[in-house]
């Protein structure tokens, strides 16, 4: 029944990181969030040796990696929830980002917390027109069905004059600033800091040179998301998906609207693949239809594969190693989508679930373990091991 | 936790500097830090280390793609900046420089941190670059924003030029320049009255190919678009044929040139073919084969090598034993106006911008003198025609 | 649209709808015995094309040579496209397929690990110079790993000729050669399996694997033997498509696949007479489509009629499924 009794019986597993964790009370998790949270929002300032890229700005990479983050968490939401593969998710991107460039520089000049709006609910209507008929179909076709239309709407722009072509459109309007105060960086030479007054960066002014404020920008919104991410998966909807992932036929009989289901699912990708565009259009000024390549596509679900789909925590890792790495390692640049491929293979035959499998999956696993466990003590006519199945 | 605070380190005197004892206590002081000192810090970005005349480390920045798809184009260009800078080295007492490669693969969502990093490394006193139109819309605002001259070798949009970017150079003719004279060429040299204008949707090939259709007017007899890795042209070739044109006026580069020509010929279709600078590669004759390709005309706005004089040819072949690519000459020109500048002193970026607007000397592809917008201002468009498999000079396309 | 353009563009439309039903057989078979989509063929594809540009290069084919020669060396470069594609498609299965079969892993993941494996197959040949430069041979093979990014041209041997004309259309020999050669190869690949015993196996395995498997029918040796003849194929495709295109790339197959696949499921995914029908209407298509809209909504085109086949009729124009072609 389910995807996961794939993986080979094991041991039940002994106190792991995460029942230590979750035993943990209350108020300690909270301190422990928001300390790694402003840890998060400090990384480009501490700029930390061995960490930070050196021959690319490092806060304009940890805006990509945050972009590349949120992407997959919304293409986490359809593939790892709802168990459709979908390798077209860079048209949402594509489509995100350009309403932002051509209601606010091209054909109008509209505010940008409007701009947003809109975006967001382009994408998500495109998503709904996208999802509605496609849905339908086989989920190996759905593959094909969605590269098409991330292709078609890469073609679209590239040869529709009134989007500018392949000139791509300029000016794409930035953030409004509120610019409070001025946090400067650290430089290290070697291991030894210094606090550099030259550069600072200010919270929260969203200038040309400097990465960082957005970098802020795209974090918050990454919290946010996955606060509602939390809330959503273990509520109704949440139960929902996972019961159409792994049985649809049983789901449906067992009254679950499937279709709706994962309409939603597509629908919230792609507002958020949306979104993740808007901010990338606003951090370079710059739209232009090559940068939405079928590639980048692959990129992202090589996000969500590697780290792990249905794990909110294993996607944002597998976006850090998909946007990350590249540009830490730069030298090695050319053999990028060579290692992509290597761990995709690897992975898919190897550990399906992922770097950080879904929880879910541990449960699965310890559950399967156990029950073979019995089953083999059963049979060896000895008497039943202690401990039930730990849910 | 504090050791010492001192504002004026030897190596890098510009900027206030607080030192810490361990990296562990970054995050406590950053907060003391910023409630401390952020009103009274200023930008001091300027002057300081002028005096000293040539700084160390010193070095001119190259942007453009070094790999992935277009590779090719960008170590072109790399390899003559580089010569240019290893010939100013190789001068007595010259001021030592290097060369800092920002490999952005041609793609323009890289080149947002790749030019902050360059603005960044105040070491960094130019660049030649950025090479691609694309990424330049990305990076030169950057460069402007921090007074970093940018002399690009090879991104020829015309709306480069209006942005009003002061840092903004380039060595080589725009589209506007070249679009006119092949358009000359093509009615007043080879005489046709039909002509079936092609381009590859990319923002050169059709800005090119736009300029082009406006300058022969009524002559355009008939319009296609391909898409870049196209590989099947039949449809393309069947327009032509129906079209009864006399010549094909390709915009684009050189894969899908060579392409389309080899698929004309081999269907029967023996139409003079006209295509440009980006088209100026050996890679067409190696697409379409020597015969096919036999007869073509290329326009770019670029002098042959041999009509400069100098020993730039020469050198490039003994340095890195192949001939000059397409823009190598460019880049080598581009990054001998920077060196002269630091030659002269102008070891900052404010004496170096300076000194590249007002600079006038010959280099190897035309006489570099930019115009108040950053264009040059002499600019000859050459008609080169493929002979035997080579790319040969056939003439200067005079302005009509 | 003059007579003379509809005819152009028919012939020609037919001649690379040939070469996309040649090298849909792959998706076909593949999908009529396992029930996936085989991510990797394009590269299958690929791989067999570099192969038939280096073997012309090692025998130093040239234009004008005579037709008795040239016509042996494209003989030569058919083989080895077709035994290059075949050994690479057996590397594809047991690589990227072996493994997950065993374990009956669901489909998405035997499609992501194809997609892998189609990511590394093409990196390899897109790498090429690099990677023989790390063993140290990149001076004796220098011809033919440099530019490794770039496209790399196919010599023909036989020079094209005008054979007839149609109302003012040239039919130029080279067509005419790829069009039927590669309706002869789909017929016989079609007789193959509705006559032979191996054939009646792979029938039998994608009408009812279990069934089959009680009868005695060696599962993993039939699906080895899809993904050898959905190889062999595409090497012949290889051949044809540079007789016709002339020139391979390391990413050359990642379209040309889409619009095999496309044309395999236009015509009724698992089915071999539907993968010739799916791709000449797919040709045909575009070649009108490019010429009513322009060459650059052209794959656009094929995309949009995917999409449309895949919502209105998803079991193609002639049906699914190997098995129902008639024993």
């Amino acid at each position: 029944m389910s995807t996961s009794t794939t993986a080979p019986a094991r041991r039940p597993a002994r106190r792991t990181v995460g029942d230590r964790w979750a035993a943990l009370p209350r108020p300690a998790k909270i301190v422990v969030w928001v300390l790694l949270a402003l840890f998060c929002y400090a990384l480009p300032l501490l700029n930390p040796p061995l960490i930070s890229t050196p021959q690319s700005d490092f806060g304009s990479v940890m805006f990509t990696v945050a972009a590349y983050g949120l992407v997959a968490l919304g293409l986490n939401i359809v593939l790892g929830y709802a168990g459709l593969l979908d390798l077209g998710y860079v048209g949402f991107y594509a489509i995100g980002a350009y309403t932002v460039a051509v209601f606010g520089s091209l054909h109008g000049k509209l505010p940008f917390v409007l701009l947003v709006v809109l975006a967001v609910c382009i994408t998500t209507a495109s998503g709904l027109l996208l999802g509605a008929p496609t849905l339908r179909v086989r989920g190996d076709y759905l593959a094909i069905v969605t590269l098409g239309f991330g292709e078609i709407v890469r073609l679209v722009f590239l040869n529709t004059e009134w989007l500018n072509g392949a000139r791509g459109i300029t000016d794409v309007p930035r953030p409004p600033d509120l610019p409070l105060f001025d946090v400067p960086q650290l430089q290290w030479d070697g291991f030894v800091a210094y606090v550099d007054l030259g550069t600072q960066s200010t919270f929260m002014e969203f200038g040309l040179l400097d990465g960082i404020p957005y970098y802020w920008l795209a974090l918050t919104v990454i919290i946010v998301v996955l606060v509602a991410d939390v809330l959503l998966q273990s509520s109704r909807v949440g139960r929902a998906w996972e019961a159409t992932r792994e049985d649809e036929e049983a789901a449906e009989l067992n009254g679950v609207p499937t279709f709706r289901y994962k309409l939603l699912a597509f629908a919230m990708g792609a507002f958020i693949g949306g979104l993740s565009g808007a901010l990338y259009a606003a951090r370079t000024g710059v739209v232009n239809p090559e940068t939405f390549v079928i590639q980048l596509s692959v990129l992202f679900l090589a996000a969500v594969v590697i780290g792990g789909q249905g794990n909110r925590w294993g996607v944002l890792l597998g976006a850090v190693v998909v946007a990350y790495l590249p540009e830490r390692f730069r030298e090695f640049a050319e053999y990028r989508v060579l290692a992509f491929g290597l761990l995709l293979l690897l992975l898919a035959n190897f550990r399906p679930q992922g770097l950080l499998p879904p929880r879910r999956a541990r449960r699965a696993t310890a559950a399967a373990a156990e029950l073979a466990e019995l089953e083999h003590s059963g049979s060896a006519g000895g008497d039943t091991k202690e401990g039930g199945i730990r849910a | 936790m504090l050791r010492t605070v001192s504002t004026a380190q030897e190596d890098t005197p510009v900027r206030s500097i607080v030192k810490l004892a361990t990296p562990f206590a970054a995050a406590a002081l950053l907060l003391t830090a910023c409630g401390g000192t952020t009103g009274g810090s200023t930008d001091t970005e300027s002057s300081a280390g002028a005096a000293a005349g040539c700084p160390e480390g010193a070095s001119i920045g190259f942007f453009g793609a070094l790999t992935g798809p277009n590779a090719n184009l960008g170590n072109n260009i790399q390899n003559g900046v580089k010569l240019a800078v290893e010939q100013h080295n190789a001068k007595p007492d010259a001021c030592q420089v290097t060369v800092t490669p920002y490999d952005s693969q041609g793609l323009p969502d890289q080149a947002s941190g790749l030019a902050t990093q360059a603005v960044r490394d105040t070491k960094v006193l130019g660049l030649v670059g950025p090479a691609f139109s694309g990424e330049s819309k990305v990076a030169d605002p950057l460069f402007a924003e921090a007074g970093l001259v940018g002399i690009t070798p090879s991104a020829t949009n015309p709306a480069l030029a209006d942005n009003g970017w002061e840092t903004f150079f380039r060595v080589l003719g725009n589209d506007a320049s070249q679009g006119p004279a092949a358009a000359s060429y093509i009615t007043n040299t080879l005489q046709a009255k039909k002509v079936y204008v092609i381009d590859d949707a990319s923002e050169y090939g059709k800005g090119l190919a736009d300029i082009v259709r406006t300058s022969l007017g009524a002559a355009s007899a008939g319009n296609d678009t391909v898409q870049t890795g196209q590989t099947d042209f039949s449809a393309v070739v069947a327009g032509i044929r129906a079209s009864g044109a006399d010549a094909v006026f390709y915009g684009g580069y050189y894969s899908e040139a060579g392409l389309l020509l080899k698929q004309m010929r081999e269907a029967g279709v023996t139409t003079t073919f006209v295509t440009d600078d980006g088209a100026k590669d050996e890679g067409l004759v190696t697409a379409a084969g020597a015969a096919n390709a036999e007869g073509t005309i290329i326009t770019c706005p670029c002098l042959p090598p041999d009509k400069a004089g100098g020993t730039f040819v020469a050198d490039y072949t003994a340095a890195y034993g192949t001939a000059p690519g397409t823009y190598s000459a460019e880049g080598y020109d581009a990054a001998t106006i920077l060196m002269a500048g630091i030659e002269a002193g102008n070891t900052t970026r404010e004496d170096l911008l300076a000194f590249v607007k007002t600079y006038d000397a010959p280099g190897v592809t035309k006489q570099l003198k930019f115009d108040e917008k950053g264009e040059p201002s002499d600019v000859t468009v050459w008609a080169y025609k493929i002979e035997g498999g080579q790319i040969v000079a056939d003439q200067e396309i005079k302005a009509s | 649209m003059s007579l003379e353009t509809f005819i152009d563009l028919t012939f020609t439309g037919l001649v690379v709808g040939a070469i996309y039903g040649l090298f849909a057989l792959g998706y076909t078979l593949v999908y009529g015995v396992l029930r996936l989509i085989n991510f990797a063929h394009s590269e299958v594809f690929m791989w067999g094309s570099f192969a038939a540009v280096w073997v012309m290069m090692v025998l130093g084919a040239r234009t004008g040579m005579g037709v008795l020669p040239a016509v042996g060396l494209l003989l030569l470069a058919l083989v080895a496209a077709m035994v290059v594609s075949g050994g690479v498609a057996l590397v594809v299965e047991r690589v990227a397929y072996r493994r997950l079969r065993t374990k009956n892993a669901p489909p998405l993941v035997a499609l992501i690990s194809a997609i892998g494996m189609s990511f590394v197959l093409s990196e390899v040949m897109g790498l090429r110079d690099k990677i023989t430069e790390w063993v140290g041979l990149s001076q004796p093979l220098a011809p033919y790993v440099e530019r490794a990014r770039e496209y790399v041209s196919f010599t023909n041997p036989l020079p094209s000729v005008t054979l007839f004309s149609i109302s003012g259309f040239q039919v130029r020999s080279t067509q005419v050669i790829v069009l039927v050669a590669a309706v002869l190869m789909m017929v016989g690949l079609d007789q193959f399996v509705r006559r032979s015993r191996l054939g009646r196996g792979v029938r039998a395995v994608s009408q009812d694997p279990e069934a089959a498997a009680l009868m005695g029918v060696d599962k993993n040796r039939v699906i080895q033997l899809t993904f050898l003849l959905g190889g062999l194929m595409a090497g012949a495709a290889a051949v044809l498509y540079l007789m016709h295109i002339g020139v391979t790339r390391f990413n050359v197959g990642f379209i040309l696949g889409i619009k095999a696949f496309t044309a395999a499921v236009l015509g009724g995914i698992g089915n071999i007479r539907g993968a010739l029908l799916g791709g000449l209407v797919l040709g045909l298509a575009e070649n009108y489509g490019s010429n009513l809209l322009g060459s650059n909504w052209k794959d656009v085109v094929s995309f949009l009629l995917l999409v449309l086949v895949l919502l209105f009729r998803p079991t193609g124009i002639l049906g699914e499924s190997l098995g129902k072609a008639r024993a």
